[in-house]
């Protein structure tokens, strides 16, 4: 397990509150050197430079009031899922190392508003997580969830969640999400879902199915039945509609898929094939690319059709549109040089510069939600890194093997396919360099992040 | 187009044994086009069947193969690649009622949206040179499978130099 080694002598980077520690935690384990050695075996290296501390975070089983069955099973049960799942959340970041729930001691109901701090100081948590389910008469359960600096014995935030119980995954997700906005000061990115390629079957005639699932691989489901190869989903920025390339009737093309209804509809009514679909920011248009007697180039079209605009002319491979958060600048991966390399222009097409200078290929680009970094995946190495917008050589942050990066709502971690034929999804948290594989029911491939949901 | 030419020198040269490899393939009977089974292939080819002219157990027993291969990274039609699209242009313009459609592929080692745009420009490749030959554009269509459909299952160069190719197809 990478966890222990990770943890830092820096500890008040992550939380300036670890500063009025009246009780010192135990010595962290020392540092085993700038780079670490990734879950999976091979070397992660920090984006920012330096690492971060993990914080120690107790999160104890959560009591119940009075425990009362719902269709998600008795509320006494619940409480303990939601401790696993708010646990889960946090040590996936990479940011945190949760202690329990499990081997910490029951806390009674009366006990969540009036921790048993002197307890949670011995078992070197910094911080600590209570709360409770409750079923409420009406068919609904109310999540609460509590967060608490242990040495200084304030309460830091509470949140309660009334859901449907069969959303009690979302009310568990949320509060992890309070807790990390609450303790990094970034926007969080657990109660979120993840649209991908499922995989199946020989590479010569691999099946693809496009698939729906929360972040953690809960919640799976697919959306089409893998008659035809689809490739390349993405995520509309508000969540109504999702854009992906289909070879349904062998015409490779740019597809939506409305979330509500299920149904498809071709976006582009053309006879060459249209790839790389990416929305704009507002969810009003849609950046694809479309391949004319060998020469590629980047269009942009309302997503409720019409007439597609075209944004570069230039001979050879322009791909991989992706617009900035602000959505006047988009970025996007071109051969026009004799390599793939990264481009930025202004969202009319003007003002085309090259921004990747690293020697060797780079591509996959994609802006960051918080407009910072962009993301993109080396070529000959498939690595995945980052580089500021001003452009330069960038900073790898995986092993290599892997491509098509998609950020975080928050941008502070990136999902990505790893594995050239059989696809596995991954993501790696920016800050830590911490890589973790996102559990699916087959192989994956192409993830694209949802915005924090509603 | 002309740095990316003049860099791939080498990589041309470096694969003219893998080439070389390639062209011993040939000499066997033709692999089956990538949307036929096995089975298929196997009772067309088989001895004492009767092959309809026009049809693609014709087109296959009568070019020295339905593929053209291609350099890394490269759209360029070789010699070798040449020789074979001139067999076929000669048997498509025998059988003037035959439209085929032409799959663009490539190896593993792309991008993926990358590899969508490569294979269009391969199967755009052959298609251009099948047209030289005198084939009617409108007979001819192209589709592109990027790395999505490798003719080799592998991560070596033998599978990768197979897998970057141009796939004549003829409906059954």
């Amino acid at each position: 397990m990478r966890i222990p080694l990770i943890i830092a002598a820096a500890w008040s980077l992550v939380l300036g509150a670890a500063a009025f520690a009246q009780t010192p935690p135990p010595p962290p384990p020392a540092q085993q050197g700038q780079d670490q050695v990734g879950e999976d075996g091979q070397l992660v290296v920090d984006v920012t430079g330096g690492r971060r501390a993990a914080l120690p975070i107790a999160v104890p089983y959560m009591p119940t009031p009075a425990p009362a069955d719902t269709p998600a099973g008795n509320t006494q049960a619940l409480g303990r899922q939601v401790a696993e799942i708010v646990s889960t959340d946090l040590r996936n970041s990479g940011l945190f190392t949760p202690i329990g729930p499990n081997g910490l001691r029951p806390v009674a109901y009366p006990q969540v508003t009036a921790p048993d701090f002197g307890y949670f100081q011995t078992t070197g948590a910094q911080n600590l997580v209570q709360g409770f389910v409750q079923a409420n008469g009406n068919g609904s359960i109310t999540v609460g969830c509590y967060l608490y600096d242990v040495s200084a014995r304030s309460e830091l935030a509470r949140q309660g969640y009334v859901v449907n119980p069969r959303d009690w995954r979302r009310a568990a997700h949320r509060c992890a999400d309070t807790i990390y906005s609450r303790l990094t000061g970034e926007g969080a990115y657990f109660d979120t879902r993840i649209v991908y390629v499922s995989e199946t079957g020989p590479a010569r005639r691999r099946i693809k199915r496009l698939a729906i699932m929360d972040y953690d691989g809960a919640n799976h489901r697919f959306l089409t039945n893998g008659q035809f190869t689809v490739l390349t989903p993405r995520f509309a920025p508000n969540q109504q509609t999702i854009t992906f390339m289909t070879y349904e009737g062998d015409r490779p093309r740019v597809m939506l898929y409305e979330l509500d209804s299920g149904q498809t509809r071709p976006l582009v009514q053309q006879p060459h094939m249209t790839f790389a679909p990416r929305y704009s920011p507002d969810s009003r248009y849609i950046i694809f690319s479309m391949a004319m007697n060998g020469n590629t180039d980047i269009y942009r079209i309302p997503v409720g059709g019409g007439t597609p605009q075209r944004l570069t002319n230039a001979p050879g491979i322009d791909t991989g549109g992706s617009y900035s958060p602000d959505g006047s600048q988009i970025v996007f991966e071109s051969d026009r040089s004799g390599t793939q390399q990264l481009y930025v222009m202004n969202a009319n097409g003007s003002n085309q510069r090259r921004i990747s200078f690293g020697g060797g290929g780079y591509a996959t680009p994609v802006w960051s939600p918080r407009g910072d970094l962009i993301a993109f995946t080396r070529t000959g190495s498939f690595a995945i890194g980052v580089m500021p917008p001003s452009g330069g050589a960038g900073r790898i942050l995986t092993s290599g093997g892997a491509e098509g990066p998609s950020w975080a709502p928050n941008g502070r971690a990136i999902m990505f396919t790893r594995g050239l034929g059989a696809g596995q999804l991954w993501y790696v948290d920016v800050a830590s360099g911490t890589t973790r594989r996102v559990p699916t029911p087959l192989g994956g491939s192409d993830p694209a992040w949802s915005p924090l949901r509603d | 187009m002309k740095m990316r030419t003049t860099g791939l020198i080498a990589i041309a040269a470096a694969l003219t044994l893998t080439a070389g490899c390639a062209r011993r393939t040939q000499e066997l009977p033709p692999e089956p086009p990538s949307s036929t089974t096995p089975e298929d292939a196997t009772q067309d080819t088989g001895v004492g069947t009767t092959v309809v002219p026009g049809s693609r157990a014709d087109f296959l027993q009568n070019v020295p193969s339905d593929r053209v291969f291609f350099a890394l990274d490269s759209y360029s039609i070789d010699a070798a690649a040449r020789s074979t699209l001139d067999a076929q242009a000669e048997w498509l313009n025998r059988n003037q009622n035959t439209r085929v459609t032409i799959e663009g592929h490539a190896d593993e080692r792309g991008t993926r949206e990358y590899n969508l745009a490569l294979g269009d420009r391969r199967a755009n490749a052959a298609r251009d040179y099948l047209q030289s030959r005198g084939v009617a554009a409108n007979r001819m269509q192209t589709i592109s499978w990027g790395k999505e459909r490798p003719a080799v299952e592998g991560a070596n160069e033998s599978a990768w130099a197979q897998n970057r190719r141009a796939v004549t197809v003829v409906p059954e």
